[in-house]
C-alpha cells in the first residue's frame, strides 16, 4: 500500500512539472505579443522597454526563465504579480478561493443526492413510463448550456426582474462569514444551475451501471438467499455500480474548485472562475496562468485522491 | 467529455435461426433495420439534416423569408427609445440591440457551430484513431509515452486552457507556434531514435517499426513547423485547435483499448501466422473492426464539442464579432435579457434542441449498432 501510494506520488510530481511546464509554454513563449512592450504603457519608447524587459529578466534565454519561474513557484509559491490588479497572483487567488469552494460543494451534494437517486429509480424500475421519463429528462439536461440555464433562470426566478421574483438573482453573493442566510440563499439558483447537468449525467451513467450488475448472477443469488429487494439494490447491487460514479465525481469537483467559470460569470459570484474571465477580457496573463496552474493543481490532487481511496477499496489496484 | 451509458442487456447474441430468416441483408440494411425503430433517434436525424440543410443555405432563406443580412445594423427597427423590439411581422424573431435580424443571425450562428464542431471532431477522431492504434498495437514504451502524454492534457481543466490559450493568442499578432512545433519534432525523432536503438540491441523487431512511427511523427512535425508558418489566431482557428486537443484523448482511450483486446484475437493470429505484414495486420484486420466503436464515439463527442464551442464564444474567446455564434449571441443578450428575452432565448434554444439531436442520434446509433442491444 505505502508503495503504492509513494509510485502514485512520485507521478503526481513528474505531472505537475509537465503541467507546470506546458503552461510556462502557452504563457511565455507562444505570444508573439511582447510583455515588456505590454507594461511600458502608452509612452514606451525602446530604452523603457529594453529596462523592464530586463528586469522582468525576459532578455535571459527561455530556460533561465523556466527555471527562475520554478523557483518562485516551488520555493515560494509565486505565481507571478499582476501588475494589473498591483497584487500577487496567490493572494488574489486565495481571495477568490472560498466562493468557488461554496458553489462547488453545495451543487456537488445537489447533484450527487439527485443524480444517484433519479439513477437508482430508473434502473430498478427499467423501460417503465418513470424511467423513460427520467432519462429523456436527463438526455435534455447534458444537453443544456449552463450559461443558457443560469439566465432562464434569473429571468424566471431572480428577485429584481423574475417572473416569480422568489430568489436573489446575480450579484447578491455574500460570504459564508459575513452573513450564512444570505450566503445561502444567493446560491440557491447557482447550485441548481451548476448541478443540473452534473446530476443528468450522473443518473445516465448510473442507470446504465446498475442496470448491468442487477443482471449479474450474484444478485440473482442474493435474491434466491431471499434478501429484501432494498438490501439486493442497495447492499449488493449499488455498491459496485457506483465505484464509476466515484471516478467521475473526484475529477468533476477537482474541476469545479478550479472555477465554475461559466456559472460564476453569469451569477457574478467572485470565485476563481469569475477571476480567470476577468484576467482573459484585460489579458492579464498572469493571473490566467496561475488559474490554468491551480485548476490543473485540483486537477492531479483530485485523480490522486481518488486512486488512493480505489487503493484501500479494491487490493487488486495495489498490485497493478 | 461524453461517456457513453449504455446498459448491456446480457442477453446473448441473436438466435442464428432468427438471424438466417433475414439473411442476404448487408450490415448497413441490419443497422438501418434497428435504427428506424428509434422513433426519437430518428427525429433527432431529421432535424439535424434539416439544421445542415439551413446553414448551408442561410443565405437563401434568409432572402426567402424577406430577413436583412444577419450583419445588417439597423437603428430603425429599435423603438423610440433605443431598446430592441421583440417578434413581429418584419423581424419574426425580434432583433437585437444594433438593430440586428435575430433570425437572420441564428441561422447563420449555425453554420459557425457545425463547421467548429465537425471540423474539430473529425480532427480529434483523426488524431485518436492513429495514436490509439498505435498505442494500442505496439504498446511498451510508445504506448506508455502517449498514455502519458493524454495524462497531462487531462490534467489541464479544458474550458480553462481553452480560454488561456485563446487569451494568449490574441495579443499581438497571433501565437507562432511553427519554433515549438519543431522543436517538439525534433524531441519526438530523439526519442524515436533512442527507442529504435535499443530495440535492435534487444532483438525486439516490432518495437523497431514502433520506434520508426514515433520518428516518422517527429519528421511530420518538424517538416510542418517549417514548411508552414503556423499561427494561432483568434477566432474560429484558435476554437478548432483547442477544442481538438482536448477532445482527441477520448478517442485515442476507446480505440487504445479496443485494439489492445482485438490483436490478441484469433483472426488477427490467424492472419499474422500466414505472414501478413504488421501493416496489412492494422488496416485489413484491426480497422475495419474499430469503425462501428469510432462512429459512435465521434457522434458522443460532436454534441460536447458543439457546447465546448458555443462556451469560449460565450466567453468572448470563440468567433470575433460582428459575425453572429450562438454563444457569443448569448453572450451579447446577458446584459439585456430583462428586457429583450427573444435575443436571449432564440439562440439558447437553436443551442439545446442542436445539442439535443446529436445525443439522441448518438444514444440511437450505439444502439443500433451494438448486437447486445438487439432482441
Amino acid at each position: 500500500m505505502i508503495r503504492y501510494i509513494l509510485r502514485r506520488l512520485i507521478w503526481v510530481v513528474v505531472l505537475l512539472f509537465a503541467v507546470s511546464f506546458v503552461t510556462f509554454v502557452i504563457f511565455y513563449l507562444l505570444p508573439s505579443a511582447d510583455p515588456a512592450v505590454l507594461r511600458a504603457g502608452r509612452q514606451a519608447n525602446p530604452a523603457l522597454v529594453a529596462s523592464i524587459r530586463h528586469q522582468l529578466g525576459l532578455d535571459q534565454p527561455w530556460y533561465v526563465q523556466y527555471g527562475r519561474y520554478m523557483k518562485d513557484l516551488i520555493f515560494h509559491f509565486d505565481f507571478g504579480f499582476s501588475y494589473q490588479n498591483g497584487m500577487p497572483v496567490r493572494q488574489l487567488i486565495f481571495s477568490r478561493l472560498p466562493a468557488s469552494i461554496s458553489l462547488a460543494a453545495g451543487a456537488a451534494f445537489l447533484w450527487l443526492v439527485i443524480g444517484i437517486g433519479v439513477g437508482i429509480i430508473a434502473a430498478v424500475r427499467p423501460r417503465t413510463k418513470l424511467d423513460r421519463a427520467s432519462m429523456g429528462l436527463a438526455l435534455v439536461g447534458i444537453s443544456a448550456p449552463v450559461y443558457w440555464l443560469g439566465l432562464v433562470a434569473l429571468y424566471l426566478f431572480s428577485s429584481d426582474i423574475g417572473l416569480i421574483p422568489i430568489l436573489p438573482g446575480a450579484n447578491s453573493y455574500v460570504p459564508l462569514s459575513e452573513d450564512p442566510f444570505s450566503w445561502f440563499t444567493s446560491l440557491i439558483m447557482p447550485w441548481c444551475v451548476l448541478a443540473v447537468s452534473f446530476a443528468a449525467f450522473y443518473s445516465r451513467l448510473l442507470r446504465g451501471n446498475l442496470t448491468e450488475v442487477l443482471g449479474e448472477d450474484y444478485i440473482r443469488t442474493a435474491r434466491a438467499k431471499g434478501l429484501s429487494e432494498r438490501r439486493v439494490v442497495f447492499r449488493h447491487g449499488l455498491r459496485s455500480a457506483i465505484t464509476p460514479i466515484v471516478t467521475i465525481f473526484g475529477l468533476d469537483l477537482g474541476i469545479l474548485l478550479g472555477g465554475a467559470i461559466l456559472t460564476e460569470t453569469v451569477f457574478n459570484i467572485p470565485g476563481i472562475g469569475r477571476l480567470s474571465y476577468s484576467s482573459i477580457v484585460r489579458s492579464d496573463l498572469p493571473v490566467i496562468q496561475g488559474t490554468v496552474l491551480l485548476g490543473a493543481f485540483f486537477i492531479v490532487f483530485a485523480n490522486l485522491f481518488v486512486d488512493i481511496f480505489y487503493a484501500f477499496l479494491d487490493p487488486r489496484v495495489r498490485y497493478e | 467529455m461524453p461517456r457513453l451509458v449504455e446498459p448491456s442487456s446480457g442477453l446473448t447474441a441473436a438466435d442464428p435461426l432468427e438471424f438466417g430468416a433475414i439473411a442476404g441483408r448487408t450490415p448497413w440494411q441490419l443497422f438501418w433495420r434497428n435504427f428506424k425503430k428509434d422513433k426519437l433517434a430518428l427525429a433527432g436525424l431529421v432535424f439535424i439534416v434539416l439544421l445542415v440543410i439551413a446553414a448551408i443555405a442561410a443565405p437563401l432563406i434568409t432572402k426567402l423569408i424577406g430577413a436583412p443580412p444577419p450583419n445588417l445594423i439597423n437603428t430603425d427597427a429599435l423603438d423610440s427609445f433605443g431598446t430592441a423590439t421583440g417578434p413581429s411581422s418584419e423581424h419574426l424573431l425580434g432583433v437585437d440591440p444594433l438593430g440586428r435580424d435575430v433570425l437572420s443571425r441564428t441561422l447563420y450562428g449555425a453554420r459557425v457551430s457545425l463547421e467548429v464542431a465537425l471540423i474539430s471532431t473529425a480532427l480529434a477522431t483523426f488524431i485518436g484513431v492513429v495514436l490509439g492504434l498505435v498505442a494500442g498495437f505496439f504498446r511498451g514504451w510508445v504506448d506508455s509515452g502517449i498514455s502519458r502524454l493524454m495524462d497531462v492534457l487531462l490534467a489541464f481543466p479544458a474550458l480553462l486552457l481553452a480560454l488561456g490559450l485563446a487569451a494568449a493568442c490574441s495579443l499581438g499578432d497571433g501565437c507562432a507556434v511553427s519554433t515549438p512545433l519543431q522543436a517538439a519534432g525534433l524531441a519526438t525523432i530523439i526519442v524515436g531514435l533512442l527507442g529504435a536503438a535499443l530495440a535492435l540491441v534487444r532483438g525486439r523487431r516490432e518495437m523497431v517499426a514502433a520506434s520508426l512511427v514515433v520518428v516518422g511523427f517527429g519528421l511530420i512535425f518538424v517538416l510542418l513547423g517549417t514548411v508552414f508558418t503556423i499561427k494561432i489566431e483568434p477566432g474560429a482557428g484558435v476554437v478548432i485547435f483547442v477544442i481538438t486537443l482536448v477532445s482527441w484523448t477520448y478517442i485515442a482511450r476507446i480505440v487504445r483499448g479496443q485494439v489492445l483486446s482485438l490483436r490478441e484475437k484469433e483472426f488477427v493470429e490467424a492472419s499474422r501466422s500466414l505472414g501478413a505484414s504488421d501493416t496489412r495486420i492494422v488496416f485489413k484486420e484491426i480497422l475495419p473492426n474499430l469503425i462501428v466503436p469510432i462512429i459512435v464515439y465521434a457522434t458522443l463527442i460532436l454534441p460536447t464539442n458543439i457546447l465546448l464551442e458555443a462556451a469560449l464564444s460565450f466567453l468572448g474567446a470563440g468567433v470575433q464579432p460582428p459575425n453572429a455564434s450562438w454563444g457569443a449571441m448569448i453572450a451579447e443578450a446577458t446584459s439585456v435579457f430583462d428586457t429583450a428575452w427573444w435575443y436571449m432565448l432564440v439562440p439558447g434554444l437553436a443551442l439545446l434542441f442542436t445539442v439535443l439531436a446529436f445525443n439522441v442520434v448518438g444514444d440511437g446509433l450505439s444502439d443500433a449498432l451494438n448486437p447486445r442491444q438487439e432482441g
